[in-house]
């Protein structure tokens, strides 16, 4: 891989296999298997769907729901293997899709605070490291020694993005995350994530919200049905994208 | 061309190292939280580590000692002898039953941020390990106990060698566990099947009896020679209750067998973790 590039995704496609009926035990299985009834429908989620990101480039992913946003997404975090294709990372990569979905809710916070570290494939001692920031950046206060099921949603939101963002990530993985908590720690976790920016950081951002990707983003694609339909510099794709909006609404 | 594959196995073998060594922390995470959340709204906590075999064992004792103990030549301690099989027995039901669930456990996880999978059931019969350790000092309470009366153990060197059976019996749960992993992905029923087999495996390992004081069919008694779990606790009960080597046959079928469970385990993970994600 050439050195400025930080994500590089080649000819990736996604089957799933869409069972007219779920088999999930073995008596069903064998009974449809010896009636031949075991149908998969194909589908593809996504359809040969290149693009490579420079580092430092914030690129936006625009696209209806069902449009395959996720499971791109999915495949650049490594959680999903695509079909075919291939996907290279270059550096630490750091997801922040639906935070705090490592936590244990018998744990308190500190001891998830090392979990959820532990799930991102860091050190005891570079969390260690990091944990006052991270707690102090949470505002939880003395609720950090407190079992997480006993935390409002919020808390545990707020929890979870303190832990993500308190390591230095290479590439972030933005899920419309940026709506965590009440307005006050909006407001820090947007400024947050804009000084991460300002260091250089390379972003993979998804939304529907064309104003947020005019605002964070400098390059954009548009998905539909699996397939890129469209990218380019953020503004002109944005403009391509609303037209798309209004002419649906027609 | 022949160089350029050769390099790539490289690459990927070191990847598996990599992975392993960047991850080992959230491995002991695991087994840590596993530990501490079992017992966390417990009043005795992790003593019930020691509690449990100690009154079950007691149970046992007093449903099978008049029946079994007292035919049982040849054992000098039945108390003794129970919960040898007992212990063994319960670690192996226990991590192969929670190996088999990590998977579907932690599926918030899996679906969300990219981890080596294998660490879940691995954590798991790790941290089932621990506790089985921990356990031990039950019987060693008991051996150190019965030492002063006329039903006392000889305790020989041969004591040390115990390890032995302990470490086949962990490389057996390894493998089982990830096997069962990796089924009951696909197949949840296996869950339920397996807790009927857990039973079975209970009155199919010398545990409350002694094989060779029951009056059993030839085939039945075969079936329960072929159970590695026979081999374990019998190599087991030969270093600590009878002081004395243990039969080599023994430990070289539970070793077979369970090194053939860990590399069909291994081989059925590693073809089938891609899939994993469709199915929990």
């Amino acid at each position: 891989m050439e050195n400025n590039i930080a994500v590089k995704v080649e000819n990736v496609s996604v089957m799933f296999n869409l069972n007219k009926e779920k088999v999930d035990n073995i008596k069903e299985y064998f009974i449809k298997l010896v009636t031949r009834k075991l149908r998969f429908t194909e589908f593809w989620a996504l359809q040969d769907v290149s693009f490579t990101i420079e580092k430092g480039e914030r690129l936006g992913v625009l696209g209806f729901n069902g449009a395959g946003k996720s499971t791109l997404l999915k495949t650049v975090a490594g959680v999903l293997k695509p079909t075919k294709g291939s996907v290279e990372v270059e550096g630490v990569i750091a997801p922040l899709l639906e935070l705090g979905a490592g936590f244990d809710s018998n744990y308190t916070g500190k001891e998830n605070v090392f979990l959820y570290g532990a799930t991102m494939g860091y050190s005891r001692k570079y969390i260690e490291e990091r944990y006052d920031d991270i707690v102090a950046f949470a505002e939880l206060g003395d609720f950090i020694d407190v079992p997480i099921k006993n935390y409002s949603s919020g808390m545990r939101a707020r929890l979870g993005f303190s832990i993500a963002t308190a390591v230095d990530p290479e590439v972030l993985i933005l899920d419309e995350v940026l709506s965590v908590g009440d307005a006050k720690f909006k407001a820090k976790s947007e400024k947050k994530v804009q000084s991460m920016f300002d260091k250089g950081v390379t972003v993979l951002f998804v939304s529907h919200n064309t104003a947020q990707v005019r605002r964070l983003c400098n390059k954009a694609i548009i998905l539909d049905h699996g397939k890129v339909v469209a990218s380019g510099e953020a503004n002109e794709v944005c403009d391509k994208y609303d037209a798309l909006v209004k002419g649906g609404k027609k | 061309m022949g160089e350029k594959t050769e390099n790539l196995k490289i690459v990927k073998k070191s990847k598996f190292l990599s992975d392993f060594v960047k991850y080992r922390y959230l491995l002991s995470e695991i087994v840590r939280r596993n530990i501490k959340v079992q017992y966390r709204d417990s009043v005795l906590g992790i003593f019930w580590t020691l509690l449990q075999p100690l009154l079950t064992t007691v149970v046992l004792a007093l449903v099978f000692g008049g029946f079994f103990g007292k035919k049982a030549d040849g054992i000098s301690n039945y108390v003794i002898y129970l919960l040898c099989g007992r212990l063994l027995y319960d670690f192996f039901s226990q991590s192969t039953k929670r190996a088999m669930k990590s998977i579907r456990l932690s599926a918030g996880v899996i679906k969300k941020v990219y981890v080596p999978k294998y660490m879940y059931p691995l954590g798991n019969v790790i941290s089932c390990f621990v506790t089985f350790l921990i356990s031990l000092i039950i019987l060693a309470g008991f051996l150190i106990g019965y030492g002063f009366t006329d039903k006392a153990v000889p305790i020989t060197p041969y004591i040390l060698l115990s390890v032995v059976p302990i470490a086949v019996l962990f490389i057996l749960c390894v493998g089982v566990g990830m096997i069962l992993s990796t089924a009951a992905v696909f197949f949840k029923d296996a869950e339920y099947l397996y807790d009927v087999f857990c039973m079975l495996l209970f009155y199919a390992t010398p545990i409350v009896y002694v094989v060779d004081s029951m009056n059993m069919n030839k085939y039945v008694q075969m079936g329960i020679m072929a159970n590695p779990l026979y081999s374990i606790v019998g190599m087991f009960r030969d270093c600590v209750l009878n002081g004395r080597m243990f039969n080599m046959n023994h430990l070289l079928y539970s070793l077979a067998f369970s090194v053939v469970c860990v590399i069909i385990g291994a081989l059925m993970f590693k073809k089938k973790q891609d899939k994993f994600i469709l199915h929990i």
